[in-house]
């Protein structure tokens, strides 16, 4: 159980459809505490529209597959979030050029690619109460199981239990970026609706490979 | 939620299916990707002019598509940004060969989006530039958010450099006015209610009977401070005088320069006193504009004893917040370039005078 595969690739993709789904309301409160009341709605449109551009790209290659689903949630999202989940799968995408299957280190820098694109497009930095407080210590995460030889799934376990954490470490932030930023110390004990996001997205390729 | 909709997911479309049925004479709708533009376009050697984001704000921007303002506006969902592929279509639909000037508001979605979409329309030969618009005086500083967001100048730059597009100005000097009339401008904005997007159903905040919202954006957002109800004068006053006493306000923007994006840093200088201004009185949408009066017999008083001259004003709703209660105040300082622009002929649904 080192690799992930193809198939497990697009049933990533269709369980992550299917927990923004459930998640709908739950993403879309967070974002009223301290956003614009839209995160849910914006994210389920989003993969609903992934879902439908699917089977049109599921014999193509990893990298091919991820990169539709960005240039679908860059046309179809909105908001802060589409530019910057769809430059997250882009970048993923381009990482996975040409890919049937991803070992270990493919994985790794499918992840950092990644997160190195919502970085450049979003400019945020660690702590500033965004998708980058998730992702960033999930990478770090995945980068130490996988060099201590850990399995595909108990590295990912690893990095969802870090970006889990790191959603969580949300709560205590004042918001520096984006809507949330303009509350100044009102931000402060709220969950980060894009860490939250991020963490599912990461969650769902876990429970892909754990099924 | 009591809104006259039919299905939530219908809301923005059948909008702009009626704004194409009232107002063909101006303009027309295309659809998937969504964008209003000019009946006429492109107009032969005319910059375009391009603006957008979220639904809500009518009759902001669709409303102010037409001769004199807007060639284009891209609709996101409500309160959502619009997405690239709009921009581009209807930049590559209005772009006479003279090329585009994006006129964007400072939030993060709708930067991240403009972005991306003056990236593919360079990319396709199309001369592109993207000014932000960032008159927010509720935000204070830069550093620690995302800057001060676009407000009520919006609506005084597209009617502006709208007017400059359509009497020559090449896209250069387009640019250069929307920098510097974003400069000249400075609003505050404030609520007495929240409001609903129809997507989530239930009102964005709740605001308790003796409450007010200070220093809010238009998305609904929650504001700078909440405080109690205060008179109309009263809350003028205050809104004025943040607007006049603001100091000098700094931030770092992103612009294109021979197809490259570049940080500049750019400074708001303060009021004084001499200073002629353009005066907008704006309704966030459930406001009455008789309301609205009330406020600018106190805005003309603070003015005047501030030794600022208003010399045009613009009073109802024009940069809303779908049903939310309140009101906005924009200053914008006025040079000779400014007030001929600002006087022009305007033929939209949304603005209409001199012709």
């Amino acid at each position: 159980m080192s690799t992930v595969t193809k198939e497990q690739v697009v049933r990533w993709l269709e369980a992550t459809a299917a927990v923004l789904e459930a998640n709908k309301g739950y993403l879309t409160d967070l974002d009223s505490a301290i956003g614009d009341a839209d995160h849910g709605t914006n994210m389920d449109r989003g993969f609903k529209k992934v879902m439908e551009k699917l089977p049109t790209v599921a014999d193509k290659d990893i990298g091919n597959i991820l990169k539709t689903v960005g240039m679908t949630l860059i046309s179809s999202v909105g908001g802060a979030s589409g530019p910057l989940y769809g430059t997250f799968y882009m970048r993923g995408g381009m990482a996975a050029d040409a890919k049937e299957e991803l070992d270990n280190n493919d994985l790794v820098n499918v992840l950092q690619g990644a997160v190195d694109g919502i970085i450049q497009r979003g400019r945020a930095q660690p702590g500033d109460k965004t998708m980058v407080d998730a992702l960033l210590p999930a990478l770090d995460a995945l980068k130490a199981a996988v060099a201590e030889g850990q399995g595909a799934a108990d590295a990912l376990a690893a990095a969802v239990a870090a970006a889990e954490q790191g959603m969580k470490d949300t709560i205590p932030l004042q918001a520096r970026k984006g809507r949330a930023s303009y509350l100044g110390e009102r931000s402060i004990g709220h969950q980060d609706p894009g860490a939250t996001s991020s963490y599912l997205i990461l969650n769902a390729l876990l429970e892909t490979m754990r099924a | 939620m009591k809104k006259l909709i039919n299905a939530v997911p219908d809301v923005v479309k059948e909008q702009l299916e009626g704004m194409a049925a009232a107002h063909s004479d101006v303009l027309k709708v295309h659809f998937e990707p969504d964008f209003v533009y000019r009946a006429d376009a492109p107009v032969a050697g005319k910059v375009a002019i391009i603006s957008g984001g979220g639904s809500g704000h009518e009759p902001m921007h669709g409303g102010f598509v037409g001769m004199g303002m807007l060639d284009a506006a891209c609709p996101g969902a409500v309160f959502t940004s619009p997405t690239p592929d709009q921009m581009y279509e209807a930049a590559k639909a209005v772009n006479s060969g003279a090329g585009v000037l994006f006129l964007v508001k400072n939030y993060t979605g709708d930067v991240l989006n403009f972005e991306m979409a003056a990236d593919m329309a360079a990319a396709e030969g199309i001369p592109v530039q993207n000014i932000l618009i960032d008159d927010d005086v509720a935000v204070k500083d830069s550093l620690y958010t995302a800057g001060r967001r676009g407000v009520g100048t919006t609506v005084l730059v597209e009617k502006i450099v709208g007017a400059a597009a359509e009497a020559g100005y090449n896209l250069e000097q387009c640019a250069d006015l929307a920098r510097k009339a974003n400069s000249y401008g400075r609003s505050m904005g404030m609520a007495l209610s929240s409001c609903t997007v129809p997507a989530a159903g239930k009102p964005i905040f709740e605001l308790g009977e003796d409450e007010m919202e200070f220093g809010i954006g238009i998305h609904g957002e929650p504001g700078q401070k909440r405080m109690k109800l205060v008179p109309a004068d009263e809350i003028t006053e205050m809104m004025a005088l943040e607007i006049i006493n603001d100091k000098a306000y700094t931030r770092t923007v992103r612009e294109l320069e021979d197809g490259q994006w570049v940080d500049k840093s750019l400074t708001d200088e303060p009021f004084k006193r001499g200073d002629k201004v353009i005066a907008f009185v704006n309704s966030m949408g459930g406001t009455p504009v008789s309301e609205l009066y009330a406020v600018y017999r106190k805005l003309a008083q603070v003015c005047a004893d501030n030794g600022i001259e208003i010399v045009r004003n613009l009073i109802g709703p024009y940069i809303t917040s779908l049903e939310m209660a309140g009101m906005s105040i924009t200053l914008l300082k006025a040079d000779d370039e400014i007030l001929r622009f600002w006087d022009a002929p305007v033929k939209t649904p949304g603005l209409r005078w001199g012709i």
